[in-house]
């Protein structure tokens, strides 16, 4: 007894300094894992971003020169009108795009008219393709040879070249980006305001100005947000039908690429990150609002069926559809005539010419090497780093910024990304400087540039789950890591696989991160086209395009059969299947 | 360690603290419990009962003060270093596990032959009284169902403490009832040191070998469920367990003043002179008609009072009886009545009654 009394009276003075609990040795192995994800993104994230901000106040012999790069380039007219382009563009995008998309989001969520899947498959056509696809397909509907260009001539514009062709192509590419924000905002309805509104008698059109959009106002603000964004840090858009009105995306690759001018590039770099992590910060704060406003307690909204209304939105969304069929179908049949616009029977010479002798084949190689990569150490990086953030503990310092770091790929720009990894890893004197034009590091800096999306569906998975499972096991005395894998994967195998597609698709179908960063052995496909189109064969770019777009179909069904496998194989518990 | 500290004191925790920054969730807590003993601790939410139970289990650590089990020091060992089972409200079953795996988790690790485990399962999930079910998933089991197997998945290492978050609040009510005695069959069965956490004070009442009632991160009282509810150490205890009158009044020269009653009583004659609350049970008033003659209440007892019903709350074969009387006014008083003796005495609103409390039974803070 006295033992014990004084082992109490010696911690008594203790008691000012907070108790440390002892870490296990299985948590050390948590924390070695995660300075392993911590020093991955440090160095091909946080690295390359340093890197862009320390040219842009560096001058020719990397002396300190303050604002002076940022002074030079206010000075030249030139490149503050493509500052102005770009804004302007942007802007015009995104007030046509908005209203559009919540038009199509409002008839799939808030209507009964029909085929609302069909409607669902055909707006996310763009995302299959890279951006380009929509440039290229205008240019065979208005360009000099298009088979509307009187038609847009008669409503007064000259040609498609420059502005009417990027705003054009820009919304078609943005649509289904803002789509599937406005959709998640509507679908977040009670139906008991609803209910209560009917009770008093409330007409539709109040219950909208009302209810509706005050309910979906955060959404709208994000879906602009990104909209703007989207459209002010593309590249294949204003490169292929840009003609010559410049905007800051290709002036930055202008003046790397062209003048190797390091110090104006990476200014304009960062211009190009101001939007985006203003829209970054922006969202941060409206998704939290927005979750907020949604109580555990609110009653899903189910539309009722309503002839006039349904059929009104059937028209309006079947009119944006067609548009969109129009504008893949354009590509397609232009991919297949033999001699645009003189010989328009179909012929596989635009295939051949790209596949053979634009050696776009090995494009493909390429591409698909890397999308695989992509989606499989991307999904595993992703996913064991959502997991190892969420549900294992201890090492709180290091939490915090791994967890930044995760979201930060978000706010930034894939140009600007793959102007860092010039800097950063095509200097002489860094060790890893041997990556430099490697498949490996377009990889990695896919995976890092579509890293955020990725994250944030693993957190959602990894969310849903009890919270005490890792109590649970350790008071079992189970280490984390075998609840890991015997409940923690086999549970999460649908978000995975889910992450895995999109990492797939979107490496497909990226430009603007790798397109500093290929050699001429490891040129993407994506790339290749964008090369076809320099050298005029436009005709072989189509084709391209058209079969990136059919490769990401085809995968992305792929997946949606993996998905039920391992849902099978996986999910049997889950009642009722 | 003597022998005899360590039977009478399987856990023992001293002056555990924990804060949140600027705000103390608990200050200086000091128990003790026995081995084999079943403990509630009882609260409303936010007193610091469910953070001082993941103390316990090493999910939080405590600011300072120390825990020992089993004479060994466990403030800072981490949960896996520790001797418990926990089962949570949620009930944090595995759901891509089949009750047997779920309940053979812990097993598995320890490097059991299978043999063996399946030997544990198979009694453990018969100990719960859900033999045949070894093979289904969580998710086919009702909510009770899942909670016997996520106890018996928690006993399943034998565990020297099993710690029990608020096991029972997600089920309905009827199973909640019938889950409480098993848990507590099935406790003194196995023999096994027991934490519960539980805001409601039936459960506790019903169950515990002894009661911590705690409040904003202390520990009013400790006692069994007798003693916590006879002779509530707290106006809070009085409060949060069972209901109360609570009459505001005066102590003078040991005698207690509420309106016109006036009665001197062993706790009045205890307490100093000033302004005092009076804590009386509904139960603890006595009712009789006024014109009962010898069958009533004698009315020059110091105890006695005359009344009129002003409201009944009908709630069963107890009834809520809302009484003004002349002597407590303007206080009233709630008294339970039986419905039987409502019905024979044909009491309704504005009925007189001849009451008698309980002088024993009073309470003064």
């Amino acid at each position: 007894m006295a033992v014990a009394v004084t082992t109490t009276s010696a911690l008594a003075p203790v008691a000012g300094t907070a108790l440390h609990q002892r870490v296990h040795w299985s948590d050390r192995v948590a924390h070695v894992w995660l300075v392993g994800i911590a020093l991955i993104l440090l160095a091909f994230l946080a690295a390359p971003l340093t890197a862009i901000l320390m040219q842009a106040f560096e001058g020719k012999n990397r002396e300190f020169v303050g604002l002076a790069n940022f002074i030079a380039y206010a000075q030249t007219p030139a490149l503050l009108n493509s500052l102005w382009n770009s804004v302007w563009v942007s802007l015009a995008v995104t007030f046509i795009t908005i209203p559009i998309a919540f038009l199509f989001a409002y008839g799939l969520t808030r209507s009964c008219m029909r085929w609302k899947p069909l409607f669902r498959g055909i707006s996310l056509i763009p995302l299959l393709a890279p951006s380009l696809l929509s440039a290229i397909s205008l240019i065979y509907w208005f360009g000099n040879q298009g088979i509307a260009k009187g038609f847009m001539q008669a409503l007064g514009i000259s040609q498609i070249y420059g502005a009417p062709g990027i705003v054009l192509a820009e919304c078609f590419a943005v649509f289904p980006h803002a789509l599937m924000i406005l959709i998640t905002a509507l679908s977040l309805a009670d139906a008991r305001l609803y209910e209560a509104a009917a009770a008093m008698g409330t007409s539709r059109a109040r219950k909208f100005f009302t209810i509706t959009l005050p309910g979906a106002k955060y959404g709208l603000l994000s879906a602009a947000l990104v909209t703007f964004t989207l459209v002010m840090t593309d590249f294949g858009i204003p490169k292929v039908i840009g003609g010559n009105f410049n905007v800051l995306a290709t002036d930055v690759f202008k003046l790397v690429i062209g003048q190797q001018d390091f110090a104006k590039g990476s200014v304009v770099a960062l211009l190009l990150l101001l939007p985006a992590v203003f829209t970054f910060a922006v969202d941060h704060y409206v998704s939290r609002r927005q979750t907020a406003m949604l109580t555990a307690r609110a009653v899903p909204y189910r539309p009722t069926p309503s002839k006039g209304f349904d059929r009104v939105m059937l028209l309006c969304c079947s009119a944006v559809a067609l548009l969109m069929l129009a504008m893949l179908g354009m590509a397609i049949f232009a991919s297949f005539a033999s001699f645009w616009p003189y010989n328009l029977t179909p012929s596989l010479r635009h295939y051949v010419l790209g596949l053979v002798d634009g050696e776009v084949g090995e494009g493909f190689v390429n591409s698909l090497k890397m999308a695989a990569g992509t989606a499989f150490f991307g999904t595993l990086l992703v996913f064991f780093g959502a997991y190892l953030l969420e549900k294992t503990k201890g090492a709180p310092l290091l939490r915090g910024p791994v967890r930044m770091l995760a979201m930060l790929p978000m706010a930034v720009p894939g140009l600007v990304l793959g102007l860092g990894y010039i800097f950063f890893f095509n200097a002489p004197n860094n060790p890893l400087h041997g990556l430099y034009q490697t498949t490996a590091l377009l990889t990695l800096c896919t995976i890092i540039h579509f890293y955020t999306t990725g994250h944030l569906t693993a957190v959602t998975a990894l969310k849903s789950l009890d919270s005490e499972f890792e109590a649970v096991s350790a008071s079992l005395k189970v280490p984390w890591f075998r609840t890991f894998w015997r409940v923690t994967l086999p549970i999460c195998t649908p978000a995975m696989v889910d992450i895995a597609r999109y990492f797939f698709v979107n490496a497909m179908t990226t430009i603007s991160a790798v397109v500093f960063l290929y050699s001429p052995d490891t040129k993407v496909a994506s790339i290749a086209i964008l090369n076809l189109d320099e050298a005029g064969e436009i005709g072989a770019a189509a084709a391209m395009a058209v079969m990136i777009a059919a490769i990401s179909a085809v995968s992305t069904g792929v997946f949606m059969l993996l998905a039920r496998w391992v849902d099978r194989r996986t999910q049997a518990w889950r009642g009722g299947r | 360690m003597t022998e005899h500290n360590t039977s009478s004191s399987y856990l023992k925790l001293s002056g555990v603290r924990k804060e949140f920054g600027a705000f103390a969730a608990l200050k200086a807590i000091d128990l003790e419990i026995s081995q084999g003993e079943f403990v509630c601790f009882l609260g409303p939410s936010g007193c610091g009962k469910t953070t001082l139970l993941r103390i316990i289990a090493g999910l939080e650590t405590p600011t300072a003060g120390s825990i020992q089990q089993g004479g060994r020091d466990i403030t800072t060992a981490p949960p896996a270093e520790r001797d418990y089972g926990i089962v949570f409200q949620s009930y944090a079953l595995f759901p891509n596990l089949t009750v047997a795996d779920n309940v053979a988790y812990g097993l598995v690790n320890r490097k059991t032959p299978r043999a063996e485990v399946q030997r544990r399962v198979e009694e453990l999930v018969k100990l719960v009284g859900l033999p045949g079910s070894e093979r289904k998933f969580p998710g086919q089991l009702s909510g009770g169902q899942q909670q016997r197997i996520a106890l018996a998945r928690a006993l399943a290492t034998s565990p020297g403490l099993l710690l029990l978050d608020e096991p029972l609040s997600a089920l309905d009510a009827l199973e909640r009832v019938r889950l409480r005695q098993e848990i507590r069959a099935l406790q003194q069965k196995v023999g096994v040191t027991t934490i519960m956490v539980t805001h409601d004070q039936e459960e506790a009442l019903s169950v515990a070998d002894r009661i911590v009632v705690m409040n904003h991160g202390v520990i009013e009282q400790v006692g069994n469920a007798i003693s916590v509810y006879r002779e509530p150490a707290t106006p809070f205890v009085a409060d949060f367990v069972g209901k109360v009158n609570v009459l505001p009044g005066r102590i003078n020269a040991g005698e207690l003043n509420v309106g016109q009653f006036r009665l001197r009583t062993e706790a009045s004659s205890r307490a100093a002179d000033g302004e005092a609350k009076v804590y009386l049970r509904p139960e603890d008033v006595l009712a009789r008609p006024v014109a009962g003659g010898t069958a009533s209440f004698a009315p020059d007892d110091p105890c006695v009072f005359d009344a009129v019903i002003e409201k009944i709350e009908f709630l069963g074969s107890f009834c809520h009886v809302h009484v003004a009387s002349a002597a407590f006014a303007p206080h009233r008083l709630t008294v339970y009545l039986s419905l039987n003796f409502l019905t024979e005495q044909a009491l309704t609103v504005g009925s007189a009654l001849r009451l008698k409390l309980l002088p024993e039974r009073l309470r003064v803070f």
